[in-house]
């Protein structure tokens, strides 16, 4: 919350400068149904460290953590201060009617459209956090310790975080075409670690939300070319609204599997022939909020940061980097903008406002009349040329 | 014939970005100094542009607007490798040996919308910032401004890399194909009017915006030991002493056009705030002249002290005591900025405290636009983002953030099948509770 000073010119001696952080106002945060309580109360501890009045807006999708919010946080914080407002759709056009001094929103790019459209009305400036589909470049690795590490990272980074319904849950994978059944090997045997012979039975595994996302996962199966590729799992339980873990081999690239964000169990691994084309495979996608990419090779990693455009790029690892807070969460490009989580939380939700304190010491050189003479001690003093400026005082320079 | 004009430029512009041209230090810097050389050698033909589109005297093009620009390309040519450079980020402990970084990128291909009273400076500051950060860009000057409009048109291209720089010129309808198209960025100085229909056009392609908008700046005047008719006698000498007896015969920019010349006349019309004025008044529509007035408390309701008045004309609002233009001020949409005459400390803190605006200037006015370690953009209604010094490059950059983990550290809490004992280890690890981390490797700590 403290005033930062800011460095002034000699030249504007004795003049300060800082920037004081404010809070924005009122401000309005939609959480998605997939991390409902996270991505609903992370944001909310920006906007009240900030100094901001609050409405959460909860996903109805997830219908439990919004009522469990809207009973608890009125219990626990200033509720004149700190709203929860539940509801679906209609509830959320009544609440984007009124002026916001901010809008932070976490979900797909469809409905982040139709949020920033909103908010036009009154000019009030948003955070957008999207998805994309991520993907995670997986270089051939010899040794079998590294081969481990990376099938329990993967799995780590696709099915751990809400069963792949994750906005940094790793959507595809890249890998070369002589590694591709190694892959599938030690991915297979770790889910098996991970998840016992039938994952149906396991309590590791989070249900896919509604009915609604089920038939469309089913529908990214039924694609014969799809459905063809299919190299582990596939078993779909309507009642359940179950789909096992399940990895696909080069699907059709035009597939619908290859174009939407994925947000479910189904990995597709997508070979090339060397690794290296993995960098122009994703810069012919929209930009994501992550990028993984799990190699030794130096060259490649600085390719990628430097060569790929995304929210974040996590080497060796994946999802991690959502709880590393000294770096900004946000995206780019259709995966959003706008950044959280640590001191970027609080910087979102502030007004960072310019203080200037200048002294009554005065020029004429700054009014009009205008003349040319006045128009040298100006060149002087925007080209800090201290010593002119002393001639030109000094009558010396005309 | 605009429409192929348009869609050529953009695929140029997405060639150039995507070839990683405009990325290499060499390249920005090349772009910044051509744009040096440019200010320095056509600085005449500038300064008549100016005097064209707006009777703008050559010291307040110079002041407000070469020197600017100059001034921002200075201190980016001299920052560039150090803003570009990637900044490491603390990692708590218990992640070794994870490093993390931020690595500033450029957005891509962004767009630069300008008015037409600063027409030099608010299309060439910001494109300062879009090269520095590795940028290709379109400015889109306004079409009021015609003569600088052309002058940019015709010369940048002399100057810069033409296939990642361009300037389209045009009014409503180029604006409106312009918008159309999917923008990395794009950065709007204008009307709040027109910021909404740029805004409503980013929002179809997802593209973030910077909206520098304006607002009623008022300036606080307190007493300062004299009285009101002092100070009212004090302006009055001053605009004598700046322009003259009879300033429409010196050199003082002109109003735009017609269209606002009329708009002003209009607000002069309101017979309550025409009763109010006590200096100047006397127009001039062949000159499009309109003398600097002063009026003494005209109604609050008038269009006058509701719209932004964006003219030679000068309300003066009387108050009982000074601290309740904290009140005036907080009761009406954020102003882009703030300005009081004080030597009153607490009158300062209060201001500071009590208000919400882009920017606080004690003591002196406009001038925080040329100190560029300040941030400068607006909140509420005068907009939103900021850009100037180096605020500039990162409103034009993505600072992407990049975690780097090891293959060595690897621990088997972090992965299913869970259970409570894993969940243990997770509650021990996120509080940095090494004693217990250690505790439970060791077996000592069991559910």
């Amino acid at each position: 919350m403290a005033n930062k000073r800011v460095d002034m010119p000699l030249m504007a001696f004795p003049t300060t400068g800082e920037i004081v952080p404010e809070p924005l106002g009122l401000v309005l945060i939609f959480s998605s149904w997939n991390f409902p309580v996270g991505l609903a109360l992370e944001p909310l501890i920006g906007a009240i460290s900030a100094g901001n009045t609050s409405v959460l807006k909860p996903s109805e999708l997830a219908p439990a953590s919004s009522s469990l919010l809207t009973i608890l946080v009125p219990f626990y914080l200033d509720n004149k201060a700190v709203m929860v407002i539940e509801g679906g759709a209609p509830v959320a056009q009544r609440l984007l009617d009124i002026r916001w001094d901010k809008i932070f929103f976490t979900g797909s790019p469809r409905i982040g459209r139709i949020i920033m459209s909103s908010a036009v009305k009154h000019l009030t400036p948003v955070t957008l956090e999207l998805g994309g589909k991520c993907p995670a470049i997986v270089d051939t690795l010899t040794s079998s310790k590294d081969r481990e590490v990376v099938a329990k990272r993967i799995i780590g980074g696709k099915w751990v975080p809400c069963n792949g319904q994750g906005c940094i849950a790793i959507d595809y994978l890249l890998v070369e075409e002589k590694f591709a059944t190694a892959m599938v090997d030690l991915l297979k045997s770790t889910l098996k670690r991970f998840y016992g012979e039938n994952p149906r039975e396991s309590n590791s595994l989070s249900r896919i939300v509604n009915k609604q996302h089920f038939m469309r996962l089913k529908g990214l199966l039924n694609d014969p070319g799809v459905a063809a590729s299919i190299a582990h799992g596939g078993v779909v339980d309507d009642d359940k609204l179950y789909i096992e873990p399940t990895i696909m081999v080069d699907p059709p690239l035009d597939a619908e599997i290859m174009i939407e964000e994925i947000f479910g169990p189904l990995l597709p691994i997508i070979t090339l022939k060397k690794i290296e084309d993995s960098i122009g495979f994703i810069n012919s996608k929209p930009k994501a909020l992550a990028v993984y990419i799990f190699t030794r090779d130096e060259t490649l990693k600085k390719r990628v940061i430097s060569e790929t455009s995304s929210g974040s790029v996590t080497v060796n690892d994946a999802v991690i980097q959502y709880v590393c807070d000294t770096l900004p969460f946000g995206g780019i490009g259709q995966s959003g903008f706008g950044r959280y989580h640590g001191k970027f939380s609080f910087d979102t939700f502030s007004h960072e406002k310019a203080v200037m304190r200048r002294p009554f010491l005065d020029f004429n050189f700054r009014y009009p009349p205008w003349n040319n003479n006045k128009l040298q001690f100006l060149r002087s003093v925007y080209n800090l040329d201290y010593f002119k400026l002393f001639l030109l005082f000094l009558g010396l320079k005309k | 014939m605009e429409f192929l004009h348009i869609d050529k430029s953009m695929e140029e512009l997405r060639e150039s970005f995507k070839s990683r041209r405009t990325r290499s230090v060499a390249w920005r810097k090349s772009q910044l100094k051509g744009l040096l050389r440019l200010l320095e050698e056509k600085e005449e033909e500038i300064f008549r542009a100016l005097q064209e589109d707006i009777g703008k005297p050559r010291v307040e093009a110079y002041r407000d607007e070469v020197a600017v620009i100059k001034k921002s390309l200075d201190l980016s040519l001299a920052c560039l490798e150090e803003w570009m450079a990637s900044k490491k980020v603390r990692v708590p402990i218990i992640a070794f040996p994870t490093s993390g970084e931020v690595v500033p990128e450029p957005l891509g291909v962004v767009l630069i919308i300008s008015s037409w009273n600063c027409p030099f400076g608010l299309s060439l500051d910001p494109l300062v910032g879009a090269i520095a950060a590795g940028n290709a860009a379109v400015v889109k000057p306004s079409e009021l401004a015609p003569a600088s409009s052309a002058f940019m048109a015709n010369n940048l291209p002399n100057y810069l890399d033409n296939k990642a720089v361009k300037v389209i010129q045009g009014g409503v309808s180029v604006t409106e194909q312009l918008l159309d198209k999917k923008w990395d960025k794009i950065l709007f100085t204008g009307s709040a009017r027109v910021g909404r229909i740029v805004m409503t056009a980013a929002a179809k392609h997802l593209t973030p915006v910077i909206l520098e908008l304006g607002g009623k700046c008022p300036a606080i005047y307190d007493t300062l030991s004299s009285s009101m008719d002092t100070r009212v006698n004090l302006l009055k000498d001053q605009i004598k002493k700046s322009y003259g007896d009879n300033p429409r015969e010196i050199s003082m920019t002109r109003i735009i056009n017609k269209h606002h010349f009329q708009r002003l006349r209009s607000i002069l019309k309101d017979p309550k705030v025409a009763a109010s004025v006590v200096h100047g008044g006397s127009m001039d529509e062949d000159n499009l002249f309109i003398e600097p007035t002063i009026l003494m408390n005209p109604p609050l309701d008038s269009d006058i002290m509701t719209e932004e008045i964006f003219g030679p004309l000068l309300p003066i609002i009387t108050l009982e005591k000074i601290e309740d233009s904290i009140e005036f001020i907080s009761s009406r949409p954020q102003p882009l900025a703030i300005y009081v005459f004080t030597k009153n400390e607490t009158l300062k803190k209060r201001v500071i405290s009590e208000t919400s605006s882009g920017s606080v200037t004690f003591n002196d006015c406009i001038i925080q636009y040329v100190l560029d370690t300040l941030p400068f953009g607006g909140v509420g209604q005068s907009g939103f983002g900021k850009y100037h010094g180096k605020f500039s490059f990162d409103a034009f950059s993505h600072e992407k953030a990049v975690l780097r983990r090891s293959f060595i550290t690897e621990f088997s809490f972090g992965y299913p099948p869970w259970n409570d004992y894993k969940l243990r280890f997770i509650r021990a690890a996120f509080s940095f509770d090494y004693i217990a981390l250690f505790l439970l490797f060791v077996g000592l700590k069991r559910s």
